[in-house]
């Protein structure tokens, strides 16, 4: 076990590296650093001074290396457009994305299980066959799309909830005022969330159905009715614990997905959040935040897929039972 | 003679797909008698399995039974409900599946297993479930049983885990198993020792067994009488002795000449020729009589029905003649 | 000469008959749902692709937009005006001829990117299978960190890195570029993938040891020998990953990093259109909506179908 912690470990450090390289070209190459900093009237010796204090003039893999040590210290430059370290840019907006997205995955993790055991009980019910049509247009709509629909829906025709921004803040330290205290928090949030949640909750439930179909065709599913065991028993003791665990890897990687597609979602519901941010650095190339962003993001990935890949080992005894000889 | 454990009478199977009907089984009769091994031999596809599906009623949809009767000790037990046939399964009929591999829940101990299936029949407590557990894992011989109690289906040998899926067969002492092809996916050596158990648990428990495979020197080892089956139907039953000395029905005279024997030289081993009728042409009268040497027009048009004095019955026009014609 | 026509003629039916009886083709008569989405997405392709011929208007030819006819309703509501039948914008475009070319300017670089995706996972996959070693490894491990990150976040941060190249100026020009770039930069994976592991199968095959013996050089092999044999299961994937291209370019379009508003896409319609919602003009952004939500929805029927029915062992 220790081992092959280790050993994903290893495997994270070295996709983080080469993640740090792809935003260090981007920083370095995409664009001129400076350009991007100073106005029009800065004469040539002035923008030599300022290549020279940012260390551009040094070789490449030098550069690199202080990009690494300063990614490694939290320190990610300044933000051309607003002047102000990204980090603390990042920071402000991290509240606004983890509320959304923790929302967001419990809301589609939920109801996307119980509505896949629901289908894989009943494959024949009329409601599975609803439930799947409306799975596949939920999983072949584009995110944005269902946003504007449920706008249409629930703000414009409705006027039950507001159709952008965050509100009913409330402050719980400095840095993170949370929405998840007020009911007008919770209006707020309900649409941006559901529309993040909607693809994946589709997606979690055609898996656990069709996870579930095949291992209630399993040898030891047909084993354990011929012991005569309550089909309840069967159903939700034996079938969903092994739907469960290959489950649990996709799952783990929707929740990256989630933080992700939170770009679109942001943008679709004027969401105050990182990826909102990461928007609009991208249609303003603004390359400190582009990189912080990958760079974020890609640590997310990483120290995810490493826990589910744990998560797994310790759920399933097989693995469990290799790894210890 | 006691009531039979099971009476199986004219069982027909069919299979709808969406071009034809397939028909699994028809016309299948048979009884199975308090601490007897009734084993069931045939091709694969001639409706072994089928038949001990059916009386389980785990025929896989669209499959359905579609005709005849199964009884239990008397009671009909082919139209039951789900929580009728919940309380048959395990409880009075054990089964044994082919492949112990695949038949344990990879993710549960064998202790679980066995402490689940003895809560459900038997209404034990956890002690007393959990030593029965025990003397179960030791009857079929499982060394150290209270410790493996919490070992995982994968840490278990092939044999070891075949003899396991058996003591689960048998936690609620049922009066009848079915084993379908229970030493098929294991090694030649542990074979012989999965069959001794059986015939042993069959001994001391007066268990019925309703043992399916395809190898007759299996059955000949075994079973006290057997049923060979022939594209859905019953060819031939009686006791295994008289059926392996005198042969009746020319499929079972086949089966019988390709069982090699020290005795007999390679040279003489036959093969029948031919293959089995898919289940979608089942041919006019006997199901047979394309690869039968005997052949004649009766045996194209007319079916011949299971005939023939006391216990040895046989589904042939011509050695019916030959037997009771002098 | 007329008897072989005949057999000809035989044999084409036959052929026909065979084509018509096979599972496939039952399975595919038999499932309605199949029948109405293969019908729309032709209707949707044909229209699109005709557009400069089929739609009422130019929608942009400055010349032909009139401000007097601008926010006109659909046809059948209050004040609209069959001239316009799905009614016009805030400068007097006509909705209908909008679609029309947003469909095939989505049509058409959704269609650019996967052909390049598939191009990019093809050869690297070819290139992987055949020589393995250190080549292999670091295209397959490359594939499998990529496959770790969902493909709308690659494009987007692809496409942010090439607008950061671009001098500003150009950005509108090298738009469609970009994004068919970015589709194929995000896509190529699963192809290389398949590709690799038929190529590695085909590799030891006598025809290609045959190849070797005569030393043909091991880019010949690779294009005329191997690739012809592997190219079945990249159509499967071409037809599947095509609704995914659509949706994608749409939501960098939608994002405002996609195409202008000169040359606008479904989505960059759709964007334009949300900021009417509120004030009551629906249809500038539900008529392009619906049809992307009817082309990628018919995509979408269409690929699982064939997924569904080449694979019987998922239903």
């Amino acid at each position: 076990m220790i081992a092959l912690v280790v050993r994903r470990l290893l495997q994270s450090l070295v996709v983080m590296l080469v993640v740090t390289l792809i935003a260090f070209i981007m920083f370095r190459y995409a664009g001129d650093p400076v350009n991007q900093m100073v106005g029009v009237e800065t004469t040539e010796a002035e923008r030599q001074a300022l290549r020279e204090s940012l260390g551009l003039d040094q070789p490449t893999l030098v550069q690199f290396v202080r990009y690494v040590g300063r990614v490694a210290s939290l320190n990610f430059g300044v933000s051309f457009q607003f002047r102000r370290p990204v980090m603390e840019l990042l920071a402000e907006r991290l509240p606004a994305t983890l509320e959304l997205a923790l929302v967001a995955a419990m809301l589609s993790l939920v109801s996307g299980i119980l509505l896949g055991v629901y289908c894989a009980l009943n494959p024949r019910g009329r409601i599975s066959a609803a439930l799947q049509a409306v799975s596949l247009v939920g999983v072949s709509l584009p995110t944005f799309l269902i946003g504007i629909l449920l706008i249409y829906v629930f703000s414009v025709a409705l006027g039950w909830l507001p159709s952008f921004g965050r509100s009913g803040l409330v402050p719980v330290t400095k840095h993170w005022s949370t929405g998840l205290l007020t009911l007008q928090g919770w209006k707020s949030l309900l649409l941006p969330a559901v529309t993040l949640g909607l693809f994946q909750m589709t997606l979690i439930m055609r898996l656990v159905r069709s996870e579930m179909l095949e291992v209630l065709r399993a040898d030891f599913i047909r084993f354990g009715v011929a012991r005569g065991l309550p089909q309840r028993r069967i159903y939700f003791r034996h079938a969903l614990k092994n739907t469960l665990v290959p489950v649990i890897t996709v799952v783990g990687l929707q929740l990256g997905s989630i933080i992700a597609f939170s770009i679109i979602t942001e943008t679709v519901f004027q969401w105050p959040g990182m990826g909102l941010l990461f928007l609009q650095s991208v249609q303003n190339v603004d390359v400190p935040i582009m990189s912080t962003y990958l760079l974020l993001i890609a640590f997310m990935f990483v120290m995810i897929n490493m826990v589910v890949d744990l998560l797994y080992n310790a759920v399933d005894p097989r693995l469990k039972g290799s790894s210890r000889v | 003679m006691a009531d039979p454990v099971l009476s199986v009478r004219d069982l027909r199977v069919e299979f709808p797909t969406r071009r034809d009907l397939l028909v699994g089984l028809d016309g299948v009769s048979f009884d199975i008698h308090q601490g007897e091994v009734l084993g069931f031999v045939g091709e694969s596809g001639a409706g072994k399995s089928i038949t001990g599906a059916a009386i389980m009623q785990q025929i896989a949809a669209p499959g359905r039974i579609a005709g005849g009767e199964i009884r239990l000790n008397g009671q009909r037990i082919d139209k039951l409900s789900r929580t009728g046939m919940e309380r048959i399964r395990g409880r009075h009929i054990g089964m044994v599946f082919q492949d112990p591999l695949t038949s344990l829940n990879p993710l549960m101990t064998i202790g679980d297993h066995l402490t689940e299936t003895i809560g459900v029949h038997l209404g034990l407590g956890r002690r007393a479930a959990r030593d029965r557990a025990v003397s179960l894992l030791e009857e079929v011989g499982i060394p150290e049983p209270a410790e493996r109690l919490r070992s995982y289906p994968h840490e278990f040998s092939g044999g070891q885990r075949q003899r396991i899926v058996i003591a689960l067969a048998l936690c609620a002492e049922p009066e009848l198993v079915i084993a379908d092809e229970p030493t098929t996916a294991l090694d030649v050596s542990v074979q012989a020792q999965i069959i001794a158990l059986i015939r042993r648990l069959c001994d001391t428990h007066g268990t019925a067994f309703m043992l399916i495979t395809h190898d007759m020197g299996m059955i000949a080892e075994t079973a006290d009488r057997v049923a060979v089956m022939y594209a859905g139907r019953v060819v031939e039953i009686g006791r295994v002795a008289d059926i392996v000395a005198h042969p009746a029905h020319p499929y079972t005279q086949g089966l019988i000449a390709a069982i090699p024997s020290l005795e007999t030289d390679a040279e003489r081993l036959r093969q029948i020729p031919g293959a089995m009728p898919s289940l979608s042409a089942i041919p006019d009268g006997c199901v047979f009589h394309p690869r039968c040497e005997l052949a004649d027009d009766l045996c194209r048009t007319r079916r011949p029905v299971l005939a023939g004095e006391g216990d040895h019955r046989t589904a042939c026009h011509r050695t019916a003649q030959a037997e009771y014609a002098p | 000469m007329t008897r072989t026509t005949n057999e000809a003629e035989a044999h084409g039916r036959s052929v026909w008959a065979g084509v018509w009886q096979s599972d496939l083709c039952i399975d595919f008569r038999a499932n309605r749902l199949v029948l109405v989405a293969t019908l729309l997405l032709a209707i949707l392709l044909t229209a699109s692709l005709l557009a400069p011929w089929v739609a009422p208007t130019d929608p942009f030819d400055a010349m032909s937009l009139d401000v007097m006819h601008s926010n006109l309703p659909p046809a059948w509501q209050q004040g609209g005006s069959t001239e316009f039948l799905l009614g016009t914008d805030d400068q007097g475009r006509d909705m209908l001829s909008a679609v029309l070319y947003g469909l095939r300017t989505s049509i058409v670089i959704s269609a650019l990117g996967v052909l390049l995706a598939a191009a990019i996972g093809i050869s690297l996959g070819i290139v992987a299978g055949y020589f393995g070693g250190f080549v292999d490894t670091l295209i397959m491990r490359t594939a499998d960190v990529q496959l770790s990150f969902p493909a709308i976040l690659i494009a987007l941060l692809v496409d942010g890195i090439l607008h950061s190249m671009l001098p500003a100026l150009k950005r509108d020009d090298s738009a469609a570029m970009v994004i068919v770039i970015s589709i194929g930069l995000s896509f190529w994976v699963q192809y290389a993938r398949t590709v690799r592991s038929s190529t590695m199968v085909e590799k030891k095959k006598d025809y290609v040891s045959a190849a070797r013996l005569f030393a043909l050089p091991s880019r010949t092999i690779m294009v005329r020998h191997i690739l012809p044999n592997v190219m079945s299961p990249v159509l499967v994937i071409l037809t599947i990953n095509f609704g995914l291209a659509i949706i994608t370019e749409a939501t960098l379009s939608y994002l405002g990093v996609g195409l202008p508003p000169m040359r606008p896409s479904l989505g960059t319609l759709i964007r334009i259109g949300q900021e009417y919602l509120f004030s009551g003009e629906w249809w500038i952004v539900a008529f392009p909506g619906f049809a992307l939500a009817i082309l990628v929805l018919t995509l979408n029927l269409l690929g699982d179908w064939l997924r569904d029915a080449l694979n019987p062992k998922l239903r």
